[in-house]
């Protein structure tokens, strides 16, 4: 069966890894190749590189970074930040990345997601969607890193970008984004209860327990996390076996 | 010398890579002029089946995979939308005839009633026989995959490698010089890279 994928974040910001909490005061933590190696040698299931360059001039060096790691790391990438075309997505597959995640530009026009997944196929389709919770205690979605509010429930979002072509949805709590409080489980259950496709739960990881509760009670088929591992001296390794301990069926890193 | 098939459909670099790093030449290449230099051949592949065909199509690359694979007996590795290109037929919006390699047609999973999410994304395990493009692999070691359609093998024989999601499918496919696989070795870390060692060395 499908093995629960467990899924590091690097957040980019001209080349170089930033991490910041709830999309503000980032701090810089290294070199991303660097960094997805050793994630790559922990036998991470997964990379996803989400790149918050503002300044379209530099935009560029996000090319080179994802090739440079597909290059050394043979492993899946999933690459999102500033996507607005199909040119956006063919550049970034041929550099080496295997899918892509839309945020910002699915939600000005979701026909995008549907182009787009004509023509790479929905398995190469991410659609991001960042959350805020509303002081009424309602969901709403944000996009342009968190900076603006769309007036729309997740839940109704997330059906209609799997109904347009997305193959997964990566879910964020901007709450919880960075804050190590453990993942906004309620908003992850409200969305796998309602779409078909994989769910990768995402903001908040503290405690190795997150993780398996991103799965087990959150219903989310992977778990992506950032902030443990960069700050603290969990490893991917560590959270494998925790998981694997707690019942969650992830991957053997042994092949002989 | 490793040829890749360069038609327009991605992911060709890691493909690439993958196997300069166990010692490989590789050409990337759509041209049949370059790709004839090669004494083994790649198809790899992301993307829907119908625009798989029309771009090698487009390139000739239909009568010279077939001159080259079929009458040459040149080795061939289809990876993920190649193994299903190998096919006779595909099923992805709407019928399009395949290479027709491996008798058997491309079909999407067929959940029923099971509450199982497609695409199919993610590692997960395959069983073989440990020989071939398997060996020095336990069986049951995991790869990875990313798809919604697979290939249905009308001859038993030709399936090497299956895989659970569902139900049991085909995951590998090996007919003499012929060889596919629906996961991404190139993407599979360690045992994907030794699976493309095997090809290399064979």
């Amino acid at each position: 069966m499908l093995k629960i994928r467990l899924i590091p974040s690097l957040l980019l910001r001209e080349g170089r890894c930033v991490k910041g909490t709830q999309f503000c005061n980032f701090r810089d933590t290294g070199n991303p190749v660097t960094a997805a190696k050793i994630y790559d040698a922990q036998g991470a299931d997964e990379l996803l590189f989400l790149d918050i360059t503002a300044s379209t001039q530099k935009r560029n060096i996000l090319f080179d970074v994802v090739g440079r790691t597909a290059d050394e790391c043979f492993m899946p990438l999933c690459v999102g930040g500033g996507i607005r075309t199909v040119e956006d997505i063919r550049k970034l597959l041929l550099v080496g990345a295997d899918k892509v995640s839309i945020n910002t530009a699915a939600l000005d026009r979701p026909e995008f997601i549907n182009e787009a997944a004509q023509i790479f196929g929905n398995q190469c389709i991410v659609v991001s969607i960042d959350v805020k919770q509303k002081e009424n205690g309602k969901y709403e979605v944000y996009s342009d890193c968190g900076t603006k509010a769309r007036g729309l429930d997740p839940v109704k979002w997330a059906k209609e970008a799997v109904e347009q072509g997305a193959g997964e949805i990566l879910l964020t709590s901007i709450d919880r984004e960075g804050t190590r409080k453990g993942y906004d489980l309620e908003l992850i259950r409200s969305i796998t209860n309602e779409v078909e496709v994989p769910v990768i739960a995402s903001g908040g990881v503290g405690t190795l327990q997150d993780l398996v509760d991103g799965i087990k009670k959150g219903g989310a088929s992977a778990v992506s996390a950032a902030s443990i591992f960069h700050f603290t001296d969990q490893s991917i390794i560590k959270a494998r076996t925790y998981m694997r301990e707690a019942g969650l069926d992830v991957r053997s890193m042994e092949i002989r | 010398m490793i040829g890749i098939i360069d038609y327009g459909m991605g992911n060709l670099r890691s493909v690439s890579k993958a196997f300069e790093l166990i010692g490989a030449e590789v050409i990337v290449s759509g041209d049949t002029n370059e790709l004839v230099k090669a004494d083994k051949l790649v198809l790899p592949g992301v993307g829907a089946f119908g625009d798989g065909m029309n771009n090698l199509r487009k390139l000739g690359l239909i009568e010279f995979m077939h001159s080259q694979v079929m009458v040459n007996k040149k080795p061939l590795l289809g990876i993920c939308l190649g193994m299903q290109l190998l096919a006779e037929k595909g099923y992805e919006r709407g019928e399009n005839k395949g290479l027709g390699f491996v008798a058997g047609e491309v079909k999407k999973f067929d959940m029923g009633e099971r509450n199982l999410k497609v695409p199919h994304v993610g590692w997960n395990e395959v069983k073989f026989k440990e020989e071939g493009l398997f060996r020095g692999i336990k069986s049951g070691s995991c790869f990875y995959f990313v798809h919604s359609y697979h290939l249905i093998c009308k001859e038993p024989k030709d399936a090497i490698g299956t895989t659970e999601y569902g139900y049991t499918f085909t995951s590998a496919v090996n007919k003499g010089n012929i060889f596919g696989t629906q996961f991404h070795p190139e993407k599979s870390q360690e045992a994907g890279l030794k699976l493309l060692e095997n090809y290399l060395k064979r």
